[in-house]
């Protein structure tokens, strides 16, 4: 074969698999609002869900469900984002380049990749039971400020690394002290990388399913009142409609109008982060 | 005089303020990472117990999962089975296509396409595993009775699928991020002498960004393994243990998320729970350590 031939070939099967990659995407995106926007309307996000005659739960709208992944979030934001990013400060900047610190992001590292569920199941045990918060939004939120704790670290870490170090000296060797130079030169440049690492720490923690599964959610909770209230979340309500009822013909249609709300919700948090990336990689080039 | 004193005092407050900052981010530090390893010690604290009353050779070669009273049977290889089957499949399907994605991602793409095709790729990453189990169970679904006439409407190849989707983005991302890196003078060297764009990218870059792609598909099966709603919507959640491909599967990750919330807290399926995730977790960790060791190594050579 020729060697003209045999690049315009094999660019051929690569532009092939872009577009299988795109397609999948469109394909997903366009059944779910295609299924979905039929369903809604005002009441669909003002109106709680409600069972019909035959028990399903598809009566109603999402409210509840969408105020308890915003209180989830709420709770994150709270709990996880300051411990995590003060971490990673004081890791990167503090101990810098020590062993102690290079195996504490080794560890931090290999926590990102734990899974979901199994967060879930040490929030079960440690704060469920343990603690005896029961099934619980508080349950429910320290177990995702659990989860996406090391992914802020890390994204923090990134942010802070990016910041070249002549800055650091440079404000050092004019006198100021450590935090004077974290306080005012490394944290306003890396202020927009931190950021981006927290709207998508945010968004994960609105999208997961298994661990507040294990954790607190309930099928027919209320609007919560208090932390230690069971409650309600938009990824459980798809799951509970798309697999465990017997109205299947009603279910589902709720079911796809609910996924499009997340995935318009969670998509629309991460346009943000992408363009502030995007935005601050040209504003600081070094 | 009274200068003096003012210039010390504020010297003395901020080397206090200093300090007070200093260890202030050290409890966080300390809090964050001592946490998580609590978390962890809890997690072998409490799987520990179920050895005590069940075999831990029974739990690692049974081939019955049924915990259910009076004759519970614990024994962990169809869950075990049902995970290797669907993370396997579905790698087979990932790793061609998102390779291919990658090399027409960061060689082959004008600036103008690669200005759409980074954030879709980036979308597809943020879309909650919810969404995909629901687009799995009720529409991928129907399309593989249509052409495979499977055992069951929801499979395991219904689930591979599923996750292959979900984890190409991961790897086009982080081995995208290994082509980059590729030092461009290579690149160029390999043009000079005459080498076309294929050839270049077969002989040249993907050799050097090697590491980095092995990483990433390593890394994209750890994220398959992990996997919960997307499989426990679509397949099926049997718990027979079978090789077949179009039978329904459980995964260990489904079987946590469908058992735990109804087992009792301290019997002996909530310990054996605790074991099924303890090897979860010790399968996940060790897949990211290999990971993280290939990457180490592939840093150092382009340093």
């Amino acid at each position: 074969m020729k060697r003209r031939t045999k690049e315009a070939l094999f660019f051929g099967l690569f532009r092939a698999c872009a577009v299988i990659v795109v397609a999948s995407l469109v394909i997903i995106l366009g059944y779910v609002f295609i299924n979905g926007i039929g369903k809604w309307s005002i009441q669909f996000f003002t109106q709680n869900p409600a069972p019909n005659i035959h028990g399903a739960l598809v009566e109603g709208g999402i409210l509840s469900p969408l105020v308890g992944t915003l209180m989830l979030m709420a709770l994150v934001f709270v709990i996880a984002i300051p411990i995590g990013v003060l971490a990673a400060v004081f890791l990167s900047e503090y101990w810098g380049n020590t062993r102690v610190s290079r195996v504490w992001w080794i560890v931090v590292n290999n926590l990102a990749g734990v899974p979901s569920i199994v967060w879930g199941l040490l929030g079960v045990a440690l704060f469920v039971y343990y603690l005896n918060f029961g099934l619980s939004l508080i349950a429910a939120g320290i177990t995702l400020s659990l989860l996406v704790l090391p992914l802020i670290m890390v994204a923090t870490k990134e942010a802070m690394e990016a910041v070249p170090s002549s800055m650091r000296e440079a404000s050092i060797s004019l006198g100021a002290t450590k935090w004077q130079t974290i306080r005012h030169h490394v944290l306003p440049y890396s202020a927009s990388g931190i950021l981006t690492g927290i709207i998508l720490s945010l968004s994960r923690a609105g999208g997961e399913t298994a661990p507040i599964l294990l954790t607190g959610v309930a099928i027919n909770a209320a609007i919560p009142g208090a932390l230690t209230d069971q409650f309600q979340a938009l990824p459980y309500y798809i799951y509970f409609n798309a697999t465990q009822t017997s109205d299947s013909a009603q279910a589902y249609p709720m079911a796809y109008a609910a996924a499009l709300a997340l995935i318009a919700f969670i998509i629309g948090l991460n346009m943000v982060a992408i363009w502030m990336r995007n935005k601050y990689r040209k504003k600081y080039r070094w | 005089m009274a200068t003096k004193v003012a210039v010390k005092r504020r010297k003395l407050l901020r080397a206090f303020l200093e300090s007070g900052i200093a260890a202030a981010l050290l409890v966080c530090a300390l809090v964050s990472v001592a946490v998580l390893i609590l978390v962890f010690a809890y997690l072998v604290g409490n799987a520990l117990p179920f050895f005590g009353s069940y075999s831990l050779w029974s739990f690692l070669t049974g081939t019955v999962w049924m915990p259910v009273p009076p004759y519970p049977s614990y024994g962990v290889l169809p869950l075990l089975m049902g995970t290797i089957m669907v993370s396997f499949v579905a790698a087979l399907i990932a790793i061609p296509i998102g390779i291919g994605c990658t090399i027409y991602l960061s060689e082959i793409a004008s600036p103008g396409v690669k200005k759409w095709l980074k954030p879709a790729i980036e979308v597809l990453a943020s879309i909650p595993s919810v969404v995909y189990g629901l687009f799995a169970a009720l529409v991928l679904s129907e399309w593989l009775k249509a052409i495979f006439n499977p055992v069951t409407r929801l499979n395991a190849l219904n689930g591979a699928i599923i996750l292959a989707v979900m984890i190409i983005p991961i790897l086009v991302s982080i081995s995208e991020e290994a082509m980059n890196s590729v030092p461009r003078h290579l690149k160029e060297a390999s043009l000079a002498l005459g080498a076309n764009r294929w050839e270049t990218i077969r002989r040249t870059i993907i050799p050097a960004a090697l590491p980095g792609i092995v990483a990433a598909i390593v890394l994209s099966i750890g994220r398959a393994v992990g996997e919960t709603m997307a499989v426990i919507m679509a397949t099926g959640n049997s718990t027979q243990f079978t090789t077949n491909i179009l039978a329904s599967v459980r995964t260990m990750t489904a079987t946590l998320a469908i058992d735990v919330p109804e087992a009792t807290n301290g019997s002996q399926e909530y310990y054996a729970l605790f074991a099924v995730g303890l090897l979860l977790f010790v399968i996940t960790f060790a897949i990211n350590i290999i990971a993280d060791y290939v990457m180490a190594r592939y840093r150092e050579a382009y340093k």
